[in-house]
């Protein structure tokens, strides 16, 4: 990998820009190959049209509600939802997964708890939350939330429980008292599992939200866009609010957390 | 202090915690503070479930529920294992896949629900298909980069001491890259048991415990979800546990695999 990136550096650069021109019709190929294929069987009308639109209706359909204000108001709620469930969750399972590393108590206390709730898919948890908090916002973000809260929970108390007794030891010896102990040492020491806790529950959050917002009638939102969308037949809007869904998740997952452990972790030395 | 002292107290202290809960709970269930339908007693609860397993009900809510998962997961398997291979093996395969995978994965399952619903109607397909989708993902890159992670010397070495083609998949790729694949399996079991209780509430099947859940919040059965959903999580702890700790004693384990990953 390194030599490459030095013979790249060296090269002319009319040869680097082909290098990269190759790389990118590489990626691009097998959208087409699949496109070509899709437009072809939609085209033959193998299947109806509606269920099956071709390519420039989804397009259509996708421009047709960006311009009409449409998409980006469900995409915007989605967001946010995602955002304030998700920040709950994280603010509460780093809290929790803090308390239960340091005392022994605590962690006796929660981690059965923490560990019984885990394996349940949170999506089962979705009617009960319906029947104690309501239709719509609340329930959605309060079970996103606790879904979340899970994979945050166990990698903060690993982290804690991770870090190297040494550099307690040492900070203790040097005179740190307990709130410079934690800021100067065990948060950092904790965080590239912490961080790894966020990245999972973030993940997690945005699986289950949009299986919500199916069921929990919510006014505006992706989910809700799409699982509407099929009463009246409109797979080409579907299949438009799929694409935006696939965008989000990839900039989530490629956008935000690569930008936050360069900038912590990666600056540290603590990972590469 | 003995050993086995050393080894009941932790599960003493996890009984006492759970006894803990327990307690508050019905405390708070019983304070009449909340509807009892809303939230009920862990007898009733434990009635629920008595109920369910004696009328015969529950049982089959759990086996068309399995039925569903392990089709669709065999399904994924047996699309991603092979592909995944081909991909960590052939260099033009993995640039052809890995663009269109990546661009699939951050789609979450349950997304398709609406448009399999459109496709293959209510019922089995459109769940069998959500979980076939949720589990594929996990399986193919776990055998994508567990054949790559694939120490190239046992590959040279198979390689000079004559192995031809088939002998070097069967002896050296399939047992080098079994931990990567027994935790693509893994994976895949997680996500796919999420996708079927999401699929069957969405597209509801009339069996299956994701539908008893979704079918007792219209009656406000609170203790029927409860007890479905302690249900829900013991095959998955069940899974997790038994069936997956087992095959992993049972090949990388025993071919000392593990400990010369972490060593």
């Amino acid at each position: 990998m390194q030599s490459v990136g030095s013979a790249m550096a060296s090269a002319p650069a009319s040869q680097r820009w082909s290098t990269r021109w190759h790389t990118l019709a590489a990626t691009a190929l097998p959208f087409v190959v699949v496109g070509a294929l899709w437009e072809i069987v939609a085209h033959l009308a193998i299947f109806p049209a509606r269920l099956f639109p071709p390519l420039e209706t989804i397009a259509s359909a996708f421009l047709r509600l960006t311009v009409s204000g449409v998409l980006p108001h469900h995409a915007a709620d989605t967001v946010l939802r995602l955002v304030s469930g998700f920040a709950l969750a994280a603010i509460v399972g780093v809290a929790i997964g803090i308390v239960m590393g340091r005392w022994r108590l605590a962690e006796d206390l929660a981690l059965p708890l923490v560990s019984m709730g885990a394996p349940i898919p949170g999506i089962a948890y979705a009617p009960l939350f319906l029947l104690w908090f309501g239709l719509g916002n609340v329930s959605s973000i309060l079970l996103v939330g606790f879904v979340s809260a899970f994979p945050i929970i166990f990698n903060t108390w690993t982290g804690v429980k991770a870090v190297k007794e040494v550099w307690v030891r040492a900070a203790l010896a040097m005179g740190a008292d307990d709130r410079r102990l934690f800021h100067k040492v065990i948060l950092p020491g904790a965080l590239p599992h912490i961080l790894t806790g966020l990245r999972l529950g973030l993940a997690q959050a945005w699986r289950i939200l949009i299986g919500v917002e199916m069921l929990a009638a919510v006014p505006w939102g992706l989910g809700w866009m799409i699982f509407g969308a099929r009463e009246f037949l409109n797979t080409d809007v579907m299949l438009a609010g799929v694409v935006v869904i696939g965008a989000i998740g990839l900039a989530l997952e490629k956008g935000v957390f690569k930008r936050l452990e360069d900038f912590t972790v990666v600056r540290w030395g603590m990972m590469t | 202090m003995s050993a086995l002292a050393d080894r009941r107290r932790p599960l003493r202290r996890h009984l006492t915690s759970l006894l803990l809960a327990a307690v508050v709970y019905e405390g708070l269930a019983r304070s009449g503070a909340f509807a009892p339908a809303l939230l009920p007693s862990l007898a009733s609860i434990a009635g629920a479930l008595f109920d369910g397993l004696l009328d015969g009900t529950l049982p089959v809510h759990a086996l068309s529920t399995l039925y569903r998962v392990l089709l669709g997961l065999a399904l994924a398997i047996g699309i991603a294992l092979p592909l995944g291979i081909l991909m960590g093996r052939y260099r033009p395969i993995e640039g052809f896949f890995l663009p269109l995978a990546s661009a699939l994965m951050p789609i979450p399952s349950l997304a398709w629900v609406p448009l399999f619903l459109l496709w293959f109607g209510l019922g089995n397909a459109t769940a069998i298909g959500i979980v076939c989708y949720a589990a594929v993902f996990p399986m193919l890159l776990n055998a994508w980069s567990g054949v790559r992670a694939v120490n190239p010397l046992w590959l040279r070495v198979a390689n000079a001491m004559g192995a031809g083609e088939r002998t070097l998949f069967w002896k050296v790729i399939v047992p080098g890259s079994f931990p990567f694949l027994l935790a693509g399996l893994r994976q895949a079991f997680l996500r796919a048991w999420i996708a079927v209780v999401g699929a069957e509430m969405l597209a509801a099947s009339d069996w299956g415990l994701g539908w008893i859940i979704f079918d007792a919040k219209e009656f406000l059965k609170a203790d029927v979800m409860l007890a479905a959903l302690a249900v829900i999580g013991l095959i998955g702890f069940a899974f997790e546990r038994l069936v997956f700790g087992a095959l992993e004693r049972l090949t990388v384990e025993r071919w000392g695999m593990l400990r010369a990953g972490k060593g």
